[in-house]
């Protein structure tokens, strides 16, 4: 009997996948969103779909399809809200997420089938299907390729927008191009595992890489090595002790964070 | 030319006219609030002019962007982002580069060059954050060098740096000047300007009050004079 006699299981193995692509795509936009100070967008998103899903419901649309919709019109007014540093950007996020929110809870008054809804806002590592799983890979390689596309200007934008506007790099449109592919990111990665785990994957990887590495390109590679091997350990502990799976990969997750920020106070000790 | 900024009451520059000679190096003069930064931004294209006509190196504003290197009087940088010294100044040939391609590898030997001129190669490799005040200023010219920038706008390059930074910037903008590069400084130094700048612009309350090193130098002393008699007069009352 070996260590991964669990992956003989059909949902063990999707689960598994699962949590390969949702942990490298959430570990590479992670990286930015944490660099960037913007942490809180991921709980923001992951309300702000409601209004889409319920809109979906409704017209029997694609329910994915339609908190990708309501997550990129988010990122897009967030960017508005914030452009030329009108409003902070977290204010724009804060309100954003209030407003997208309650237009939700307005939609869904009249519906009641928070049970139904309350579904797709919570998904479930273990109960991943076929069709989700390879609607999101479609994403995150669309969110992967446009990250290594705009690598340097992303970067730049990131540390020194100024300079970037002097020599013509327009920094607010690639805060929208960001905004958007955190929005696909992590409203994809919701629908597959959670709202919790999703924030988990995104935040904690890259802080933890962050703590350990001085060069972007480290950070991602760190945070994505991060993300991926938690998921696959959470996923076995969750099997063989019986305790949650989600719950069980976020505590992994920051029991590398606790080490890493242990390593770094012992190293600026001595 | 006129400026505001969105927003504010006040012009920030009002029929401002100013003529900078290529190859010169020009000092922008004032007191505090003069508008000294203002008509820096406005030049590297990061405030509309408002009114009137702007030429920047012949060209309308924001025509010319990768020829113009721009260091503020207070950077916005996020110096604790994880990258390294020889990385930021490699931004300066992004100009160049354009979207989706590789720095090649001329392009970092022009920023190993960068460094080397202001004396920073050794620290090439350190995270940003790991430098003073005054190794950032150098690393922030080491990357306008290395833009290869036709014009320059230095917003008080000198403050709050040490005698050996002051001497290298000093010495790098006097080098560029005799490659023919423009050189626009704000500056509160009125030694410097007599001894370094061919030409001097002393701006107040968003007007030019003076032109030419010569007057701006009278009209510095009379100012600091009116302001040192306004303290004692206001002391004895
Ligand atoms: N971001 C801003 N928004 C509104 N008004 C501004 C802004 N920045 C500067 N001002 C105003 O514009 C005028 C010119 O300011 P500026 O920064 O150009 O002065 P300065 O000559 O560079 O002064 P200092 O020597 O203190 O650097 C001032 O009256 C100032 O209050
Ligand atoms: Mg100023």
């Amino acid at each position: 009997m070996s260590v991964l006699e669990p992956f003989q299981y059909a949902f063990m193995r999707s689960a598994a996948l699962a949590g390969l692509v949702v942990g490298v795509t959430c570990a590479l936009v992670g990286t930015y969103v944490v660099l960037r100070r913007m942490a809180f967008i991921s709980d923001a998103l992951a309300h702000t779909v409601l209004p889409g899903l319920v809109i979906a419901y409704l017209n029997r649309w694609s329910m994915t399809l339609g908190a990708l919709v309501a997550g990129v019109i988010t990122a897009l007014g967030i960017g508005w809200l914030s452009r030329r540093r009108e409003l902070r950007e977290d204010t724009a996020i804060g309100i954003m997420f209030t407003a997208m929110f309650a237009l939700g809870i307005l939609l869904m008054s009249g519906v009641r089938t928070y049970r139904d809804l309350a579904h797709m806002l919570f998904g479930n590592i273990l109960g991943v299907t076929q069709a989700q799983l390879l609607l999101f890979s479609a994403v995150a390689v669309g969110v992967i390729v446009a990250l290594m596309a705009l690598h340097k200007e992303l970067e730049l934008t990131s540390f020194d927008p100024l300079h970037a506007q002097v020599i013509g790099i327009n920094a607010d449109r690639l805060r929208y191009v960001l905004l958007v592919l955190v929005a696909l990111a992590v409203v994809g990665a919701v629908q597959l595992v959670g709202v919790v785990l999703t924030s988990a994957l995104l935040i904690v990887p890259p802080a933890t890489a962050a703590l350990l590495a001085k060069r972007l390109p480290l950070v991602m590679l760190l945070a994505v090595l991060i993300a991926v091997s938690s998921t696959w350990v959470g996923l076995l502990l969750s099997y063989y002790y019986d305790v949650a799976s989600g719950a069980a990969i976020v505590l992994v997750c920051i029991v590398c964070f606790g080490v890493a920020w242990g390593w770094r106070q012992i190293r600026r000790a001595v | 030319m006129h400026a505001r900024y969105a927003g504010a009451a006040h012009l920030a520059l009002s029929g401002v006219s100013l003529r900078v000679r290529w190859g010169t190096c020009f000092a922008l003069v004032g007191p505090n609030g003069a508008g000294k930064s203002t008509l820096l931004k406005v030049i590297a294209g990061l405030l509309p002019v408002q009114a009137g006509d702007l030429r920047v190196l012949g060209h309308e504003v924001g025509a010319c962007r990768a020829a113009i290197a721009y260091l503020p009087q207070r950077s916005e940088i996020d110096w604790s982002f994880p990258i390294s010294v020889r990385r930021l100044v490699l931004s300066g040939r992004y100009p160049h580069l354009g979207w989706l391609r590789l720095p090649s590898r001329e392009d970092w030997r022009v920023v190993d060059a960068a460094l080397d001129q202001v004396g920073l190669r050794d620290l090439a490799e350190r995270q940003i954050g790991e430098l003073s005040g005054g190794q950032q200023q150098r690393v922030l010219l080491a990357r306008a060098l290395a833009q290869d920038a036709t014009l320059l706008l230095l917003d008080e390059p000198l403050n709050a740096v040490d005698v050996t930074t002051q001497r290298i910037i000093s010495e790098v903008l006097h080098a560029l000047v005799q490659r023919g590069k423009t050189v626009i400084v704000a500056t509160h130094d009125l030694d410097r300007v007599q001894r370094e700048f061919d030409d001097a612009l002393f701006l107040s309350e968003g007007r030019v009050v003076a032109v030419g090193v010569h007057s701006v130098r009278e009209r510095t002393l009379q100012w600091m004079h009116a302001a040192n008699a306004f303290d004692v007069s206001h002391e004895r009352a």
